[in-house]
C-alpha cells in the first residue's frame, strides 16, 4: 500500500519534472526553431536523467 | 529491490559480459574498423574532390580575370592606335590644306606679279604711243598753223609778249 | 513504401497476437497454480503468465497445444556450476517443470527449477520443501551458465550483426557506395558517429570508443526489437544483461580518465579545501554507483514495463471478455495494443540511443581535458 503511495508520487514528481523540461523545449525551439535538433538532443538527455531518477526511485521502492 | 536481487542471474551476467567482449571484438576487427576506415577514406575523398573542384574553379576565375586583363589591355591597345592613327590623318590634312594654300598663295602672288609687269609693260608702250601720237598730232597742227603767215606772225608776237611780260 | 511497412507490420502483429492468444490458451505441465482448468484465463494465472514471460527461461517454447498437451519449441542446454562441478544436460530433462515437482539427479546432486532458476537440493533431500513465501527451504541457487533463452537471443542478435556489417563492410571493397541492405545500414552507423559519439567524446578522442558504442548501441536495438517479436524475448528487460552493459561503460570510462578528470573528481581546484573530500566523495558516487545504475535500470525499467504493458493489453481480451464481450474486448485490446506497440517501436530505438548517448556523454566527461585557467 505505502509503496503504491510512493510510486504515485514519483510519478507526480516525474511528471512535473518531465513536463518542464518538454513545455521549456519547446519554449526554446518556438523562440529559435533553427536550433531545434540541439535542443531536442538536450532535451532527450535531461529527459533520460530524470527517467532514470524515477525508474531508480520506483525499483528501490519495490 | 528484494526480488530485483532474486531475479538478478549471475550466471546470465557472465555469459553476457564474455558474449559482449567477444562481439565486440570480432565487430571491431571484421565489421567497424573496415566500415569506419571506409567511410573516412570516402569522407576524406569528397572532401579533396570538392576542395579540387573549388581550386579549379578559383583557377578559372584567375584565368578568366586574366584574359579580361589581355582582353582590355587589347582594347586600350587599340583604342591609342585608332587614336594615333585619327591624329595623323588629322595632321596629314592639316598639312596638305596648309601646304596647298601656301602654293595656291605663292600662285596668286605670281600671277599678281606678273600681272603688275604686264601692266607696267603696257603702260609704258601706251605713253610710248600716246607721245608719238600727240607729237604726229602736234606736226599736224603745227605745220597747219604755220601754213599762213599771219598766223606765223601772230605766233612771233604772242610769244614775244608772253616774253615780254616776264 | 509506408504501406508496404505497415502491412508488414500489421502481419507481425496478428503473428504476434495469434501466437499469444496460444500462449493465452496453453497450460503449464503441472502448474500448481492453474487447478480449474487448462486455460490461461483469470487474472491472477495472467499475471503470472506476464511475471513468467518478463522471467528468463531455459527452453525456447513457443506455444503449447492445449488439447494435446504438447508444447512446441525447442530445450536449451543447461550448463550449471554444482557442489559436484560443472553439470550439463538438456531443460527437456525438466519436462516443462517450473515449481520444483521433477528432480533431476546428475551426478550425485539433484537439480530442479523454481520460476525459472535452478535450484540444487541438499543433501538427503528428497523433495523441496516450501516455506509460506513459497521460498524453497532446503535448496540453494546454484551458478547457472546455462544458454538460456537471452543467452540465445543474445548470441543470436550477434550472429545477426555479424551477418549484416561484415557484409557492409564488404561492400566497400566493391565501391565506395554500399548497394542493397548495406545502404540501409550505413547511415546508423553514420549516425552514431556524427550525432552520438563525436559532439559528446570530442572530435580528437572518439575514435578509440566507436566500436564500443556502435557494438552497444546496436546490441541493444536488436535486443530490444526481438523483444517485440512473437517470439517472447525479453533479454534487454533482465536486469543481468543491462548491469552488465552498464558495467562495461563504467569500465570504459574510468580506465579512460585523463589526469584532468581525476584531479577534478577528487581534488576539485577552485574550491574551499575543507570541502573537497566531501565533493570527491560525490563526485566518486556519482561516477561509479549513480551513473551505472541508472543507466542499468534505465533501460531494464523500460523495456519491462513495455513487455508488462503490451502483454496485460493484449490479455484485456480475455480479462474483458466478461464485461465487454468477445468482439468489443477484442477490439478494443488489439487498437490498443497496437497503439502501444508502435510506441514501443520508438522505445526500442530511444533506449539503445539513450544509452549510447549517454555512455558517450559520461566517456566524454572522463576523457575531456580542460584549459588550465
Amino acid at each position: 500500500m505505502y509503496n503504491l503511495i510512493g510510486a504515485g508520487l514519483i510519478v507526480i514528481g516525474g511528471g512535473i519534472g518531465l513536463g518542464q523540461i518538454g513545455g521549456k523545449a519547446m519554449e526554446g525551439i518556438a523562440r529559435q526553431p533553427e536550433a531545434a535538433g540541439k535542443i531536442q538532443t538536450a532535451m532527450i538527455i535531461i529527459g533520460a536523467l530524470l527517467e532514470g531518477l524515477a525508474f531508480g526511485a520506483l525499483i528501490l521502492g519495490k | 529491490m528484494d526480488q530485483l536481487l532474486n531475479d538478478f542471474s549471475p550466471g546470465l551476467f557472465f555469459m553476457q559480459a564474455i558474449i559482449l567482449l567477444i562481439l565486440i571484438v570480432l565487430m571491431r576487427k571484421f565489421a567497424w574498423k573496415p566500415i569506419l576506415d571506409s567511410l573516412q577514406t570516402r569522407e576524406d575523398g569528397i572532401k579533396d574532390a570538392l576542395d579540387a573542384a573549388q581550386n579549379a574553379k578559383l583557377e578559372l576565375e584567375n584565368l578568366q580575370a586574366d584574359n579580361e586583363k589581355l582582353l582590355q589591355e587589347a582594347r586600350v591597345e587599340r583604342e591609342t592606335l585608332l587614336k594615333d592613327a585619327r591624329d595623323i590623318k588629322t595632321k596629314m590634312i592639316e598639312d596638305a590644306k596648309g601646304e596647298a594654300e601656301s602654293q595656291a598663295n605663292k600662285m596668286i602672288e605670281q600671277a599678281q606679279a606678273a600681272i603688275e609687269s604686264e601692266k607696267k609693260t603696257a603702260m609704258v608702250e601706251l605713253k610710248k604711243q600716246v607721245a608719238d601720237l600727240s607729237l604726229e598730232i602736234a606736226e599736224k597742227m603745227v605745220r597747219k598753223e604755220l601754213s599762213s603767215n599771219d598766223k606765223q606772225l601772230e605766233l612771233v608776237e604772242t610769244m614775244l609778249s608772253e616774253k615780254s611780260l616776264n | 513504401m509506408l504501406v508496404k511497412q505497415t502491412t508488414k507490420f500489421i502481419a507481425i502483429l496478428v503473428l504476434l497476437m495469434t501466437s499469444v492468444s496460444s500462449f493465452a490458451n496453453t497450460q503449464e505441465h503441472g502448474n500448481q497454480h492453474d487447478e480449474q482448468g487448462n486455460k490461461v484465463d483469470s487474472p491472477e494465472e495472467i499475471k503470472d503468465y506476464i511475471a513468467h514471460h518478463l522471467k528468463d527461461s531455459h527452453d525456447f517454447h513457443l506455444y503449447t497445444n492445449n488439447e494435446t498437451g504438447k508444447h512446441v519449441g525447442f530445450p536449451l542446454p543447461v550448463i550449471v556450476w554444482t557442489s559436484e562441478g560443472l553439470k550439463t544436460f538438456m531443460s527437456s530433462e525438466f519436462h516443462h517443470d517450473d515449481n520444483g515437482q521433477v528432480i533431476v539427479e546428475k551426478g550425485g546432486v539433484k537439480l530442479t527449477k523454481i520460476h525459472s532458476k535452478i535450484y540444487e537440493l541438499e543433501a538427503g533431500a528428497e523433495a523441496v520443501a516450501f516455506d509460506d513465501h513459497h521460498h524453497a527451504e532446503n535448496a540453494h541457487k546454484v551458478l547457472d551458465f546455462s544458454i538460456t533463452k537471452s543467452v540465445f537471443g543474445m548470441l543470436l542478435t550477434g550472429v545477426l550483426m555479424l551477418l549484416m556489417f561484415v557484409s557492409l563492410a564488404r561492400a566497400y571493397k566493391k565501391g565506395p557506395i554500399p548497394t542493397g541492405v548495406s545502404r540501409a545500414l550505413e547511415p546508423l552507423v553514420i549516425y552514431v558517429r556524427d550525432e552520438i559519439a563525436r559532439p559528446n567524446i570530442g572530435e580528437k578522442k572518439y575514435r578509440k570508443f566507436m566500436s564500443f558504442l556502435l557494438t552497444v548501441f546496436f546490441f541493444i536495438w536488436i535486443l530490444n526489437l526481438l523483444g517485440l517479436t512473437p517470439f517472447g524475448f525479453n533479454v534487454t528487460g533482465q536486469i543481468a544483461v543491462t548491469a552488465c552493459l552498464a558495467i562495461f561503460t563504467l569500465v570504459i570510462y574510468m580506465f579512460s580518465g585523463s589526469k584532468d578528470f581525476w584531479a577534478h573528481t577528487l581534488w576539485m581546484p577552485g574550491v574551499p579545501v575543507i570541502l573537497r573530500p566531501i565533493l570527491a566523495v560525490i563526485e566518486l558516487v556519482g561516477f561509479i554507483l549513480i551513473k551505472p545504475f541508472s543507466l542499468l535500470v534505465r533501460l531494464f525499467a523500460n523495456i519491462t514495463a513495455g513487455h508488462f504493458v503490451v502483454m496485460s493489453l493484449i490479455a484485456l481480451m480475455i480479462t474483458m471478455k466478461q464485461a465487454f464481450g468477445p468482439v468489443a474486448s477484442t477490439g478494443m485490446s488489439l487498437v490498443l495494443s497496437l497503439f502501444i506497440m508502435v510506441i514501443e517501436i520508438l522505445v526500442a530505438f530511444l533506449q539503445a540511443f539513450i544509452f549510447t548517448m549517454l555512455s558517450s556523454l559520461f566517456i566524454g566527461m572522463a576523457v575531456e581535458e580542460h584549459d588550465h585557467h
